[in-house]
């Protein structure tokens, strides 16, 4: 143990105390029209100076106490295995696939309305992220607008129906359609485009979609946004108490069973399954068609890419379109299930979000970026408990998986195209 | 097949290359040699279409071509390879060649989707072409291998089978043999004339290894420090005197 040690232990605890002491040490009191600062008691300060030691004590010792944590490779039996062979792997994923949705068909009928809800914001997620790992995942192309195209398919939803009564089965192709020429708008100036820059173009682009929605009032209601947004129709058959548009026949009266509002949450629920099947198995093919290698080939190396005849533009365009077509799927669900939106709900921290999934999962993996969704929306509400420091435990719950994983939860393996013998 | 005219480059105040000519007929192997920092590599940059010639004419099969995109000019049947092998090194050997083929198979998505007959055939001849080529240059052992983890001469001919399947009219090779030991160059050498004399490709060959170059040469251009210096049959290049200084100093 060196003296260097020593005199980073007591820095970082020093560190600690700094940060830790404004943040659960101090705070506001209103007391009628002023607002008083009051410190802390006794017991937060006596648990502020334990996390200080506790830090100290950690760096002091880091050395061998991460020498003793090495062992726990050799406890997991798992690992230094050989890899799985490609079609075994290939055979297990899909059975592993066809078991969850299986599972999460008939999961919402026994469980609660509120985490069907919640479910059905995962599956938004989901489909939002397997869009956007087409074009940072397989494409290299890092994109941090990606909520643009989700506002746009919510907007083109909300607007066709305020405008023109249009249901929700006509606008889901319209609205991913849109979003998708959108994707298509953004790509062209972009092309020349590469890591950060593309990053701030893009970020930048999000950002105007925002503003407008918010700024062109007599169009989109600004920041009061648009409400009243119709709930999807099981042919024709609607999920109310009572009928909302003429024609339409309600769904417990024709089934002739009792009004629950849980049917609805839960048709809800499925359509937005079938859809982030529908996303997955699409991308799935693309990922082994022309396109896919396309894709790759230009990640990889864009010089050679460009020097076999692939041109970057339709290249780089077809992944922004992809990726912004399902992102407008997922809006119009997005807009459907909220009833209501606003520009609140297409800020940066969306976009950041399902980055976020993108990366935990390990970019170009589909079955990681599922895992990750689900765990990035599912974890701060579990976090509830934990009240104001929900996204504190979030954070460090992202800052460890990095130092662990930083190649993400499940990081793409790809399914080689094989050259059989001689057939 | 390929008529350069008084090819210029200029970057900022350094002209790289200066009126620079090269011909290439067809079935015909033209190399081009140099000491280091000729502006050999320059001229292939021109020719494929990476860098804008800022001046000079390039004619291919008759047409101009200078300042056309790099694709194009690769889809038009001029293909390179790299003096640095540039290979897709995450991709299988196989898919290296079928991303190279993607002018063959059926690039519509919704073809693709569907697995339309027209698809599956295409993929299917697909990889056949890639089998053969593979077969070709002796590689069909590592098919399935990442093309990052081959040998480099492997890596070498690989690159040559990721140009040949793209079937082009005039194959471009920037040092071919750099890193190869002699019993690999020799190789190569076959390699070379088998594909003009099997595929009636025309090859326009960058490299430093005379052995090679004088043994396969139909005609070699010699430049130096961006200009012509000689130009004609390996025999006349090897003769020439403002070549030998070149190469060895003056006395």
């Amino acid at each position: 143990m060196a003296a260097e040690n020593i005199k980073h232990a007591f820095f970082c605890a020093v560190i600690t105390l700094i940060i830790a002491y404004p943040i659960l040490g101090l705070n506001l009191i209103p007391s009628g029209a002023v607002v008083s600062l009051e410190g802390a008691d006794g017991s937060t300060i006596a648990a502020i100076i334990a996390a200080a030691v506790v830090v100290f004590l950690f760096q002091l010792f880091r050395d061998s106490l991460m020498a003793r944590l090495g062992f726990l490779s050799r406890v997991n039996p798992l690992s230094g295995r050989e890899p799985m062979p490609q079609h075994k792997r290939a055979r297990l994923e899909s059975w592993l696939l066809t078991g969850i949705i299986v599972l999460a068909l008939f999961w919402p009928f026994f469980v609660s309305r509120g985490s069907v809800d919640l479910a059905t914001l995962v599956l938004i997620y989901i489909m939002l992220a397997l869009g956007l790992n087409v074009v940072v995942g397989l494409a290299g192309l890092l994109d941090l607008g990606y909520v643009a195209f989700y506002a746009v398919g919510a907007y083109t939803f909300a607007l066709l129906s305020q405008y023109t009564g249009i249901s929700f089965w006509m606008s889901l192709p319209i609205g991913a359609c849109l979003a998708a020429l959108f994707g298509l708008v953004l790509g062209f100036p972009v092309l020349r485009l590469r890591g950060d820059y593309l990053a701030i173009v893009t970020l930048g682009f999000g950002e105007i979609i925002r503003i407008l929605l918010n700024n062109w009032t007599h169009l989109t209601g600004g920041p009061n946004g648009i409400g009243g947004i119709p709930e999807p129709t099981l042919f024709g058959m609607e999920f109310g108490r009572r009928i909302k548009e003429e024609g339409n026949t309600s769904f417990h009266e024709t089934l002739g069973i009792a009004y629950a509002s849980e049917h609805k949450v839960i048709f809800l629920y499925l359509i937005a399954l079938v859809l982030a099947v529908i996303t997955g198995l699409i991308i799935r093919r693309f990922m082994r068609m022309p396109v896919g290698r396309a894709w790759e080939a230009l990640r990889e190396d864009e010089i050679a890419a460009r020097s076999l005849g692939l041109s970057r533009t339709a290249v780089k365009l077809s992944a922004f379109t992809i990726g912004a077509f399902f992102a407008g799927f997922a809006g119009t669900v997005f807009a459907s299930k909220q009833g209501f939106i606003s520009p609140e709900s297409f800020v940066f921290l969306e976009s950041a979000i399902v980055l976020a999934i993108v990366v935990l999962g390990g970019m170009g993996s589909q079955i990681g970026v599922i895992l990750a969704a689900i765990a990035v929306t599912i974890l701060p509400e579990l976090a509830r408990e934990f009240s104001d420091y929900r996204m504190l435990v979030f954070g460090a719950a992202m800052v460890l998986m990095m130092v662990w994983r930083p190649q993400g939860l499940l990081p793409m393996r790809r399914i080689h195209i094989e050259l059989g013998k001689q057939g | 097949m390929l008529e350069v005219k008084n090819l210029s480059m200029r970057f900022g105040g350094l002209l790289a290359v200066d009126q620079v000519s090269v011909d290439v007929k067809e079935r015909e192997i033209v190399s081009i040699i140099g000491p280091n920092g000729a502006g050999k590599t320059t001229v292939f940059n021109c020719l494929s279409g990476f860098y804008k010639p800022s001046g000079g004419q390039i004619l291919f099969e008759g047409k101009e071509i200078q300042g056309k995109p790099d694709y194009k000019i690769s889809r038009m049947g001029m293909v390179r390879t790299f003096q640095h092998v540039r290979l897709f090194g995450n991709m299988t050997v196989v898919e290296n060649l079928l991303v190279a083929q993607h002018r063959h198979v059926n690039t519509n998505l919704i073809a693709g989707l569907l697995k339309t007959p027209d698809y599956r055939r295409r993929e299917k001849q697909s990889l056949e072409r890639a089998r053969y080529w593979l077969d070709r240059v002796g590689l069909l052992d590592v098919a399935n291998r990442e093309a990052g983890n081959l040998a480099y001469g492997q890596q070498r001919r690989l690159e040559i089978a990721r140009c040949m399947v793209t079937e082009p009219k005039l194959l471009m090779l920037d040092e071919p043999a750099a890193g190869l030991n002699p019993a690999e160059t020799k190789e190569l050498d076959y390699l070379i004339v088998s594909l003009k004399e099997d595929y009636n490709v025309s090859v326009l060959l960058i490299e430093h290894d005379m052995s090679l170059v004088m043994g396969i040469s139909d005609r070699i251009n010699v430049i130096s420090q961006g200009r012509p210096l000689a130009s004609g049959t390996p025999e006349e290049v090897r003769q020439n005197d403002h070549v030998i200084k070149a190469y060895l100093g003056e006395a």
